[in-house]
């Protein structure tokens, strides 16, 4: 990605960095150092949590400390399951972020086109208060919301979880907003002059075209949506319909020093989502700095 | 364009009318969900700050009594000074650390996309999946922090039961979380034209110099993106602080260090049913966070210099 381009920009470093004395090769190093140093801190808790997942509790309090377990103890990860209805939540968690994404991928692009390619009088309100939205806490409408569902008997359902997505959330609207302004207008231009509705334009040209952001936002959504805690905490009061977030809060409580069963259940909630990542990688981190351009 | 032209007022005002009934129907979706989801609650949340309200009886009018009750509040103060001291403590080291990290990225080193991917990986865990760990790795007596500075001769502090020891907790796991910040950087970074530095070392400036004049003014959208999403968060702090509480099977933590304003703003609505109090600590959330908004994007002028390319 980086590639041609700092090339000219590190040999000129180097040539600064050798008029001030220090050997290139030294400083190459010292930035390996540090940049090993960032990466242990920030791998070194993944490895610590696997490590601890497969530790029997008398290596885990074991003095002198014990770094490789005796014996892999894999009991912790089928009495986590046991523990809880680890399936159950699973399949909750999954339909709720599923369903997040469906609704998402419906909303959003519809109103990013409307945004990028209509110009239509006060697009540039909507879009500023759009944007201010984004700044808005979740927790200064989180109680009249509450109170609205109640009113309605959706406490204790998936609605308040699932519902706005199918309106659209500011954040990804701008996100495909950018990607379909960056579409040439040639493109749709002529499918126009042919008398072609924007609908239709939307649907056969622009959408298509769309596919990789399409995609990504899909995914920032499901991720969102897999991790999140407070709605589900808030809204879901029977354990039956709780999502991994919730259960797993409430498993902390009941098995406060089983530390092995818990890493264990926090390594099911979280390697899902890493393998997921592996798969897309590339997809992600464009859509991630994509969002954050401008 | 030709065709428009050739039209007359009327035929203009029809197409400018039809423009605007398809632009209204594409955007229909995130209009009603503002109505819904974002002004109507606001609203109602106001109103509901004037009341007491239970959710079983009617609510009934009190006034700004709610909010004279907050003023007299000792865990109202509590939770802001909780919140305040790990926005002020926390937000601008994560982003030093989060924009050190991407410097060093940016540079041409071998494996930068591996290091980019390890960097990236912990914001993928699921906040109470990370907190957890993280009580792990903090144990006062078993965890891997502890026996690490204890190798070295520290005696470690008593992380999640000592409350001076607590927020610091929180904010040393922040910096695991920073990768989100260090790949949007980079990518800010790689934006930044080459022939400016070009031109620097012609003129002989200095590593330090360039970073102040080319490198920190280019990506200053970026970081005043960055403050702003990250203050927000930190102002609605929650699901860290009531996991870490569990350590000592509470909800604010010891000596209620972790009762971040989110925190009991949520134990006011949903644990004693606080409806009308709890709005008006909503409220309160809202106008702070549109001031800070406002005194951010008013001073931005200042610092931020948006390039003209874009």
């Amino acid at each position: 990605m980086s590639g041609q381009s700092t090339v000219t920009g590190a040999s000129s470093a180097q040539g600064a960095a050798g008029r001030r004395g220090m050997k290139p090769v030294a400083k190459s190093v010292l930035k390996h150092a540090i940049l090993c140093l960032a990466g242990i801190f920030f791998l070194g808790p993944f490895a610590y949590l696997l490590l601890t997942s497969v530790k029997s509790i008398d290596d885990i309090f074991a003095i002198p400390f014990v770094w490789w377990p005796k014996k892999l103890y894999f009991a912790n990860y089928s009495n986590a399951v046991h523990a809880i209805p680890f399936l159950r939540y699973t399949l909750n968690t999954l339909f709720v972020s599923l369903m997040c994404v469906l609704g998402e991928l419906i909303a959003a692009p519809l109103t990013a086109y409307g945004l990028a390619r209509i110009p239509f009088k006060g697009r540039n309100v909507v879009f500023m208060v759009m944007m201010g939205t984004i700044m808005l806490p979740a927790q200064s409408t989180m109680v009249p919301l509450y109170i609205l569902y109640n009113k309605m008997n959706m406490v204790n359902t998936y609605w308040p979880l699932i519902l706005p997505a199918f309106f659209g959330a500011a954040y990804y609207i701008f996100l495909l907003r950018q990607f379909f302004m960056g579409i040439p207008w040639e493109i749709t231009e002529s499918a126009k002059i042919d008398g072609a509705s924007e609908f239709r334009i939307y649907t056969r040209m622009i959408l298509p075209l769309s596919i990789p952001a399409l995609f990504t936002v899909g995914l920032l959504v499901f991720l969102s949506s897999w991790k999140d805690y407070q709605l589900p905490l808030i809204y879901l009061n029977d354990p039956n319909k709780w999502t991994l977030s919730v259960g797993l809060k409430a498993f902390i409580g009941e098995h406060n020093v089983e530390w092995g069963m818990l890493m264990a259940a926090a390594s099911l909630f979280t390697i899902p989502i890493i393998i997921l990542y592996f798969f897309v990688q590339k997809v992600f981190i464009q859509g991630i700095t994509l969002t954050g351009s401008k | 364009m030709a065709k428009i032209l050739n039209d007359n007022a009327i035929g203009i005002r029809r197409r400018n009318r039809k423009v605007l009934i398809v632009g209204l129907l594409f955007t229909s979706p995130w209009i009603i969900g503002f109505f819904i989801f974002q002004l109507y609650p606001i609203l109602a949340s106001f109103y509901y700050s004037l009341t007491e309200y239970n959710l079983f009886s009617p609510p009934k009018w009190v006034g700004l009594g709610n909010y004279r009750k907050l003023f007299h509040d000792d865990k109202f103060y509590l939770s802001m000074y909780n919140t305040l001291y790990i926005t002020i403590v926390g937000v601008v080291p994560h982003m030093a650390y989060a924009l050190a990290m991407a410097l060093l990225l940016n540079a041409k080193v071998k494996g930068q996309s591996l290091y980019r991917t390890i960097y990236f990986l912990p914001t993928l865990v699921p906040a109470v999946a990370s907190s957890l760990l993280w009580m792990w790795l903090l144990n006062s007596q078993y965890g891997l922090i502890n026996m690490g500075l204890h190798y070295i001769g520290i005696a470690g502090p008593n992380w999640l039961v000592d409350p001076d020891w607590t927020k610091p907790s929180l904010i040393l796991m922040g910096f695991w979380g920073t990768g989100t910040i260090t790949v949007m950087y980079l990518a800010a970074l790689q934006d930044v034209p080459k022939m400016y530095y070009e031109a620097a070392e012609i003129d002989g400036a200095s590593k330090w110099r360039q970073f102040w004049v080319i490198t920190f003014p280019s990506i200053s959208p970026m970081t005043l993106f960055q403050l702003i999403m990250m203050l927000i968060a930190s102002f609605q702090y929650f699901t860290e602080g009531l996991v870490f509480a569990e350590a000592t099977q509470s909800t604010g933590g010891p000596e209620n260090s972790l009762l971040f304003y989110s925190i009991y703003l949520y134990q006011q609505a949903f644990s004693f049913l606080n409806m009308g109090y709890a709005s008006a600590m909503a409220w309160m959330l809202f106008v702070v966070v549109m001031i800070c908004a406002l005194v951010i994007f008013r001073t931005s002028a200042r610092w931020v210099y948006y390039g003209g390319d874009k």
